[in-house]
């Protein structure tokens, strides 16, 4: 924990995850400076390809968190399906395996809320498209420790109840299109 | 502003800790931060007090409310056949090791409600090694320990762990192990012939016996890391050579202060050998 990050990224995604995702994630840079959280809702008895797909498509390394995981900048983390992902301060992942929450596991708002009390002020939390209300709370607490909240403009999406949830929660939050979230995180790493 | 609260709002957190501690000798203050907050949050919300050091007080003062606190402190969230593949791995690659023994015992450390204890005495059944073996089930939570030995459950959740079964490899229909009534399922208390039940903690409590399996699952993911170097550490101890070690398929020992202890015996489903003295 000797290289702490400066601070982190964590997303949010539910239907049309994959699409989404690729867009944001595979143009980032190397040696990215931040780590990146990502929580996408799966079915939870099958074994989750997320991690090898993005590892072949961005230049960054792409992981499934296990529990205790050290965080490091420049990593992506996936939340393995049936467990929730917390951040344990900004050192660590924990796993947990307590109720959905929304009939989710991972739940988006678990994490959020996790990471916001780790990382305050120097979270970047975005929701993307998703088909129910998960993020939200999440996302207003993100905003509350002072964290920068962004949401996948909600008519380009490819499912739109998510990001329309996260607005009504939220109405600090920045929206924007995907193409517009990807120059955000390549211009953070300036 | 904020900022401030939340400091404020992690010093009760701790606080409270201390009291269960000192006052229960319940020890959760090595437990994984982030899941305990939010459990104390949910817990502060439900049972309607204002804030944490509100119901740190009343905690103390109230011994019948060490239920409810226990409630949320520990977690109890399990299936029978969890799964699925776990089991198979130990059917097809543990069991065959645990044959050449003439007397087994088997530890479910953290078993909460029995889903995984009556699935490994269904599986030991199964493979016919039930008759040599003791079960040892240990929890720290009593309610939790009680369901376990009344081995009911809510006959929702019986197609679930039947799935389960079937996708292990089981052998028989789940169904020969239980009868139904009152939308509940009671598995036979023949399969209780061989386990010990027995209030035991990870974090204070020290080793009972030599076993030739232990299996953790998902327990040790509530602990810190230093915790979980202790409860490995009592795996170590109580494991001789050759002897396995299960965890939950997300848990891992690569960042554990034991790891060369053990090594990978089934690497996919976190099922480990003890090796060395």
């Amino acid at each position: 924990m000797s290289d702490q990050a400066k601070g982190a990224v964590i997303i949010g995604a539910s239907a049309g995850a994959l699409e989404a995702l690729t867009v944001i994630l595979a143009s980032l840079p190397p040696r990215y400076p931040f780590p990146i959280f990502v929580i996408v809702h799966l079915p939870p008895k099958k074994r989750s390809v997320l991690a090898e797909i993005f590892g072949r498509k961005c230049q960054l390394r792409s992981i499934e968190a296990e529990d205790k995981e050290p965080v490091e900048a420049g990593v992506i983390y996936f939340a393995p399906p049936d467990y929730h992902l917390l951040l344990e301060g900004r050192g660590q992942i924990s796993l947990s395996n307590e109720e959905e929450v929304l009939f989710s596991r991972p739940s988006i708002d678990v994490a959020f809320e996790s990471a916001a009390d780790a990382w305050g002020d120097k979270l970047t939390a975005i929701v993307l498209t998703g088909a129910n209300n998960d993020g939200a709370h999440g996302l207003a607490a993100v905003v509350r420790a002072g964290g920068k909240a962004i949401v996948q403009e909600p008519s380009g999406a490819y499912a739109q109840a998510m990001p329309q949830a996260a607005i009504r929660a939220c109405p600090q939050a920045q929206i924007m299109t995907l193409s517009d979230i990807s120059s955000f995180l390549q211009n953070k790493s300036q | 502003m904020t900022e401030t609260f939340e400091k404020v709002e992690d010093i009760e957190i701790r606080l409270l800790l201390e009291a269960l501690y000192h006052r229960y000798h319940y020890d959760f203050r090595s437990y994984a931060m982030s899941s305990l907050r939010r459990r104390l949050r949910q817990a502060r919300e439900q049972l309607g007090f204002a804030t944490i050091s509100a119901m740190q007080e009343r905690v103390l003062h109230h011994p019948d409310m060490l239920a409810d606190m226990l409630r949320y402190l520990t977690v109890q969230v399990s299936e029978m056949f969890r799964d699925p593949t776990y089991f198979a791995a130990m059917r097809e690659k543990v069991i065959p090791h645990l044959r050449t023994y003439p007397s087994l015992k088997v530890w479910i450390a953290g078993c909460s409600s029995g889903e995984e204890l009556y699935s490994f005495v269904i599986l030991f059944r199964e493979e016919g090694l039930e008759e040599r073996t003791i079960f040892y089930a240990t929890d720290i939570n009593p309610n939790a320990l009680a369901h376990a030995e009344a081995g009911i459950y809510d006959i929702e959740r019986i197609k679930l762990f039947t799935e389960n079964h079937r996708e292990s490899g089981g052998k028989g229909s789940l169904s020969d192990y239980y009868s139904t009534g009152y939308r509940r399922c009671i598995f036979d208390k023949s399969l209780r012939r061989n386990v010990v039940f027995s209030d035991h903690s990870l974090v204070t409590d020290q080793v009972f016996g030599e076993m030739q399996l232990v299996s953790c699952r998902n327990v040790m993911i509530y602990f810190d890391r230093e915790l979980q170097d202790r409860a490995v550490g009592l795996f170590r101890d109580a494991l001789p050579r050759h002897g396995f070690l299960g965890l939950g398929s997300k848990e891992t020992l690569r960042f554990s202060a034991h790891a060369e202890n053990f090594r990978e015996f089934v690497r996919e489903e976190k099922i480990y050998q003890r090796i060395g003295s």
